[in-house]
């Protein structure tokens, strides 16, 4: 059974059908790609999946439980994790807190806990501490940990909005155009970054992505959207060398 | 291993600097308490700072609970005020119905204390309700009519007692229909007479640590960076799980019953209270408002130091008559930029006291080692 199955999905803003019978299925600890030119309703289809937007039509299942419909935070306790095309991080919250917030639903207690101090709040600090760090220590950002969040260089911005999705500890993990605004150095070390957290997190990752190289380098499928149709699915290779495909690109 | 442990140390530290604040803070109020204390013996406090003491520590309150939605909500309230109220006019009302039946006040305040913070809390809630919906200026008008409409509804509660039990009325004292040996609880615009003053400087300063120690430590806890980071960015809070209905109920419920508490201080300080627009108004709320961004949103100890500051200094002005209000205005202005203006907060950041005792350390340093060459 793949981990997430999606079915006639489809979504219309007004007059316009952003998104039309869109499926998909991914199997776990895939490399899957969702391209397509601009506007053509890649970052929609995230927010459907994420409950941001409620489906028209179609149904999404995660690990064969029915999520359509469901609230953004119901999908995430779920195993949905995303980042965003324009980052939305804590600004104003230290790198390492912005982690632990994506810790928040993993180790927990409760209010009178944090207020009088009790010794739960201790034992559970300590660990929040300890795992946060481990989280940052993959992306290389735990020296930075005490620096808060928007004075952070941009590429290491989009790395840390990784971490905080995977501290959230979700089967399926949604990126959205990574590796924008990152300089080619970046974007080569990004794909080895994320290869990693695939293999060492056992995750399962759909990117959008326009950097041609990093969606040829590291997904196995693709699936390329035009006008929010689904315009070609398939294996990496074939997928780009559809003529279809390199007529949507490169235009009439 | 050496490296890794003086790295453990290093974080360690960083982490524990939330932590080291919080003790200073602490320490500037019991610090602030004693020095009061000591002068007091000495003779050296009038009655017009006496006079001021409880007030003050009503105003820090009233400050550090509104900074819990402002600053760290990210919400803009305009109706601190009406919690106050609610605070004041509960506490009170049970104080005076208790007066004969509970006759130590050590037993009798806190009770009172905890039933105006309750019921204060609890109309936080239902604030609350509205606010998961609106944003900005709309809550801000929102609020603004809460505090407006306590005030007036307590203006026209008539209650009194005699022989028969309680009696309630919304349209005049008369309308009681009381027995001859009727007392009135509360009498609409007159409010209630003759609660017991039960408030003194020392409970102040221990609301005022309570209510510290409250939002301090929920600031520094998980549910503190939740509620901080749905300020930061809604959407993104959700997407990591964040209960957004959860959190703003609760940062208003708690911010509105530290509120009562600050209340009820202020109701058993006086010997008549009454719901004045210039008490519970919202000139009130506004003015706390003023203490919140003044002393730096979010920052707890500025709150409580800019209350302190701006509540007592026209209070002490005012034998200056008509200069009062101008020198008042000026320090608003230097506050404000000492706070706000970014060449300000740069020029913090390069000369910080820690910085400066770097350079003092670094300068020391290197003479000696000139002296030992
Ligand atoms: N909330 C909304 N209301 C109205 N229209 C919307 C909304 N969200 C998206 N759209 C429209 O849906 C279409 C698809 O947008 P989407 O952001 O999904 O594109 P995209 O494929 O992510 O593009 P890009 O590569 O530029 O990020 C666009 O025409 C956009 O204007
Ligand atoms: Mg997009």
């Amino acid at each position: 059974m793949a981990l997430l199955e999606v079915n006639n999905l489809g979504i219309s803003f007004g007059g316009l059908r952003a998104v039309d019978d869109f499926s998909i299925s991914i199997e776990k600890g895939q490399l899957y790609g969702l391209i397509g030119p601009n506007g053509a309703g890649k970052t929609t289809v995230f927010n459907l999946l994420t409950g941001v937007y409620k489906p028209n039509v179609g149904i999404i299942k995660l690990d064969g439980q029915d999520i359509t419909g469901k609230k953004t935070i119901d999908v995430n306790r779920a195993g949905i994790a995303r980042t965003f095309q324009n980052i939305r991080l804590f600004g104003k919250l230290s790198v390492i807190d912005n982690v632990k917030v994506g810790l928040h639903n993993q180790m927990g207690y409760s209010v009178f806990a944090s207020i009088l101090r009790l010794p739960s709040f201790r034992k559970v600090e300590a660990q929040l501490q300890e795992r946060a760090l481990e989280i940052l220590k993959v992306f290389d950002l735990d020296k930075e940990a005490e620096v808060l969040a928007s004075n952070l260089p941009y590429g290491k911005q989009r790395k840390l909005e990784i971490c905080r999705a995977l501290a959230t500890n979700p089967k399926l993990l949604l990126l959205d155009e990574p590796a924008a605004g990152m300089n080619p150095m970046e974007t080569l070390e990004l794909m080895e970054t994320i290869r990693f957290v695939r293999d060492h997190f056992d995750m399962t990752i759909l990117l959008i992505e326009h950097d041609m190289k990093l969606v040829s380098g590291i997904c196995e499928e693709l699936t390329v959207l035009n006008f929010g149709r689904i315009l070609c699915q398939g294996k990496t290779s074939d997928v780009l060398n559809n003529p279809e495909v390199i007529k949507a690109y490169l235009g009439e | 291993m050496k490296a890794n442990s003086i790295k453990d140390k290093f974080t360690n530290l960083k982490a524990n600097k939330p932590l080291r604040q919080d003790l200073i803070t602490y320490a500037i109020v019991i610090f602030a308490y004693l020095l009061i204390r000591i002068l007091d013996m000495a003779g050296m406090v009038n009655s017009q700072l006496n006079g001021l003491l409880v007030p003050i520590c009503v105003y820090a309150i009233l400050a550090v609970s509104l900074n819990l939605t402002v600053g760290i909500l990210g919400e803009l309230s305009l109706g601190h005020a009406g919690f106050m109220c609610v605070g004041a006019f509960t506490s009170a009302f049970f104080s005076k119905c208790m007066v004969e039946a509970i006759p130590l006040a050590i037993v009798r305040f806190p009770v009172a204390i905890l039933i105006g913070a309750v019921c204060a809390g609890l109309f936080g809630v239902l604030i609350g309700i509205p606010v998961l919906r609106l944003k900005g200026d709309y809550l801000a008008i929102v609020t603004l009519a809460f505090g407006e409409i306590i005030k007036n509804i307590i203006n026209t509660i008539n209650i009194g007692r005699d022989s028969n039990g309680l009696h309630f009325s919304m349209k005049s004292a008369m309308d009681l229909g009381m027995e001859k040996d009727g007392v009135f609880l509360i009498k609409g615009a007159m409010g209630i007479t003759g609660t017991p003053g039960d408030s003194n400087f020392t409970i102040g300063v221990i609301l005022l640590l309570i209510t510290l120690f409250v939002v301090l430590n929920m600031v520094r806890s998980r549910d503190g960076r939740a509620i901080m980071a749905i300020r930061d960015n809604v959407i993104a809070a959700e997407s990591v799980g964040i209960n957004i209905t959860k959190y703003k109920l609760l940062t208003f419920a708690i911010s509105a019953a530290l509120a009562g508490m600050a209340g009820a201080l202020y109701a058993h300080n006086l010997g008549s209270l009454t719901a004045t627009p210039k008490t519970f108004g919202y000139n009130m709320s506004i003015m706390i408002l003023v203490y919140v961004v003044l002393g730096g949103i979010g920052n707890i100890r500025g709150s409580m130091i800019a209350a302190i500051i701006l509540y007592v200094l026209p209070e002490m002005l005012r034998g200056l008559q008509t200069y009062r209000m101008l020198i008042y205005a000026v320090v608003l202005i230097v506050m404000m930029i000492y706070n706000w203006a970014p060449k300000s907060i740069a020029w913090r950041e390069t000369h910080s006291a820690k910085d400066l005792l770097a350079k003092v350390k670094g300068v020391v340093a290197s003479k000696s080692k000139k002296g030992g060459n």
